[in-house]
């Protein structure tokens, strides 16, 4: 590819050092708070004396034992945190996964009058920032008796996602048209075409849509903050900003495993699923 | 080649055609109307005009909001887009281990905001016994440099926002890989026979042909960087001297610390509108700036 690739092996192979250096510093860095993280969680219990001599690799002791006390910490509740954030997210990633393979397969594999500025229409919804709906949604949530209930975090999910929907149109336009002609010879109606034909073969677009509705439940503080009113509904999110809140009694190495066992979970998913869910995010920054 | 009747496409769209009117067009609507009214939540809203919008000239934190927003936004899109450009050039070189490299850079990404937050707090610590920014600091200059009390002053509070801001930039760098690979090899090609050296072909290039992709970029910068909200709550409440207060936290205050839904609904129609007229302007420009293959 390149023209020095056979005239100047010494100068090449400085170059490839270079770049290793260069990747490999770059990957020291992005992993760096999560490094610090573990580093800190694993510390010895006593707060100020143990942390004598840095923060990193050198506290006094190890012990894999503050991660079973903040499980059992009365400060904090986290097995019920875990428990009301995956109720959360397994309602709403169903939801999100079904109603908007369902709107994408309007919008790509359905032909109809006014489909393309729908579809602009749809996109533009998600410029709207959530802190102009968020009085609204609670003043509605409130007149239904949904506020401090899990409701306004997952039902939203099952009217579709407009990224979501995006991402699942742009696979679903890639697919062949000649699929649904042939679908249609045999006699099949759109309904059977979406059921036994398109979904099947779009596993990684589904999967990758479940994965990012995961991730937002997961991640979403300021849902939670708004609708839940009770400490006993709280999510990870929120229980653990509460933990920091105490902090006059909160060790900062418990508060660190705290952290560890929320983000143990996403960056697992993430690793395991790596290749599809890079893919997804660049289809859709790209094919416009 | 089968064309559907329009009612035969409403019914596919239906679910999002309802989530549209109840999740965005009534709470839309309902937000304009609250703007022009007193409400606090105790009793109905009381119209009061233009009460509200007129509030917001004379209201000296909404300058500090706006402001910190504005200087929070375009540095982080700024130094962003120039660091996830930088490191997709890096990865789309050819390598070994390709996708571990990918997946390295990607992975702070999918860190949950509240976790990225507590980690941050607790790594710009001022001790460097306990703080790994200010441990770095005297490390790389053999402790010669004592590293700020971040949290302690504005600037140095601003400043470490906009730093672990780069720890977020994975699924920009995923994007700008993609835009990087469809450029077309040959125009590398033609323009090294033409004697366009590296540095002049990235310029000249690579850019003018990855410029949709960082206008499309630019945009979500704009979106996201208007709703900052978790990590500054969680890590400095605004301070020190609303120094990192945002928009954001503004109107969160406004109606659920105030109370006065009416004033914090006025604020996030404000908000809506910076950002419509933000992106309105970033396309206007993009015409002139922005090269479309085809077009």
């Amino acid at each position: 590819m390149n023209s020095a690739t056979t005239s100047n092996p010494p100068r090449l192979a400085g170059l490839r050092v270079l770049l290793y250096a260069m990747l490999s510093l770059v990957a020291l860095t992005a992993f760096l708070p999560i490094i610090y993280m573990v580093g800190f969680s694993t510390g010895l219990p006593d707060p100020s004396a143990s942390f004598g001599t840095g923060g990193v690799g050198e506290t006094v002791g190890r012990t894999i034992d503050n991660y079973q006390t903040v499980l059992t910490d009365e400060n904090t509740d986290m097995p019920l945190y875990l428990r009301n954030t995956l109720i959360i997210a397994i309602l709403g990633v169903g939801g999100t996964v079904i109603s908007s393979a369902v709107v994408a397969y309007g919008f790509s594999r359905v032909r109809w009058r006014g489909r393309g500025p729908a579809f602009i229409a749809m996109l533009a919804t998600m410029m709207i920032p959530f802190p102009v709906v968020m009085v609204p949604l609670f003043v509605m949530f409130r007149e239904v008796g949904w506020i401090g209930t899990f409701a306004p975090l997952w039902v939203p999910a099952w009217f579709g996602n407009a990224f979501s929907i995006f991402l699942l149109r742009q696979f679903f336009m890639t697919l062949p048209r000649e699929l649904d002609d042939a679908a249609r010879i045999d006699g099949c109606g759109h309904v059977r075409n979406f059921l036994y034909i398109i979904l099947p073969l779009s596993k990684p677009a589904l999967l990758v849509v479940a994965l990012l509705h995961f991730m937002f439940v997961w991640n979403d503080f300021l849902g939670p903050l708004v609708f839940l009113t009770h400490r006993d509904q709280f999510t990870l999110a929120l229980g653990l900003q509460l933990y920091l809140s105490k902090l006059g009694q909160t060790p900062w190495n418990l508060l660190m495993s705290a952290t560890a066992i929320m983000t143990a979970p996403v960056l697992l998913l993430f690793l395991i699923a790596q290749r599809t869910f890079v893919e997804g995010i660049s289809t859709a920054g790209t094919k416009g | 080649m089968r064309h559907d009747s329009l009612g035969t496409g409403l019914l596919w769209i239906g679910p999002w055609l309802l989530g549209f009117l109840f999740f965005t067009i009534v709470p839309v609507s309902l937000a304009l109307y609250y703007g022009f009214t007193d409400y606090t939540l105790l009793e109905a809203p009381i119209p009061v005009g233009t009460q509200n919008y007129e509030r917001m000239f004379s209201d000296e934190i909404l300058g500090t909001v706006l402001w910190n927003t504005a200087v929070f936004g375009v540095l982080s899109i700024v130094i962003g887009t120039i660091t996830s450009i930088s490191l997709a050039a890096l990865l789309s070189k050819p390598a070994r281990f390709q996708s571990f490299w990918r997946a390295a850079v990607f992975a702070p990404s999918v860190l949950p905001l509240v976790a990225i937050a507590v980690i941050f707090k607790l790594a710009y610590d001022p001790d460097p016994e306990v703080g790994l920014a200010n441990q770095i600091i005297e490390w790389f200059t053999f402790g010669l440099v004592q590293g700020p009390n971040w949290f302690g002053s504005g600037f140095w509070a601003m400043t470490a926002l906009l730093l672990m801001s780069l720890w977020s930039v994975g699924p920009a760098v995923v994007i700008y890989l993609a835009g990087l690979r469809d450029v077309p090899k040959q125009l590398h090609e033609a323009a090294s026979i033409d004697g366009v050296g590296p540095i002049g072909r990235f310029f000249h290039v690579v850019l003018p042909m990855i410029s949709p992709v960082i206008l499309f970029n630019v945009i979500i910068g704009v979106i996201n960087a208007a709703q900052v909200f978790a990590v500054p709550l969680i890590m400095t409440g605004g301070g020190p001297e609303r120094s990192t207060y945002f928009h954001s936290m503004y109107v969160y205050d406004q109606a659920f610390k105030f109370g006065d839904m009416g004033y914090a609904s006025a604020l996030g129609v404000l908000q809506f509108a910076i950002i419509l007229a933000l992106t309105g302007i970033i396309l206007l420009a993009g015409r002139r700036l922005v090269y479309y293959r085809g077009a």
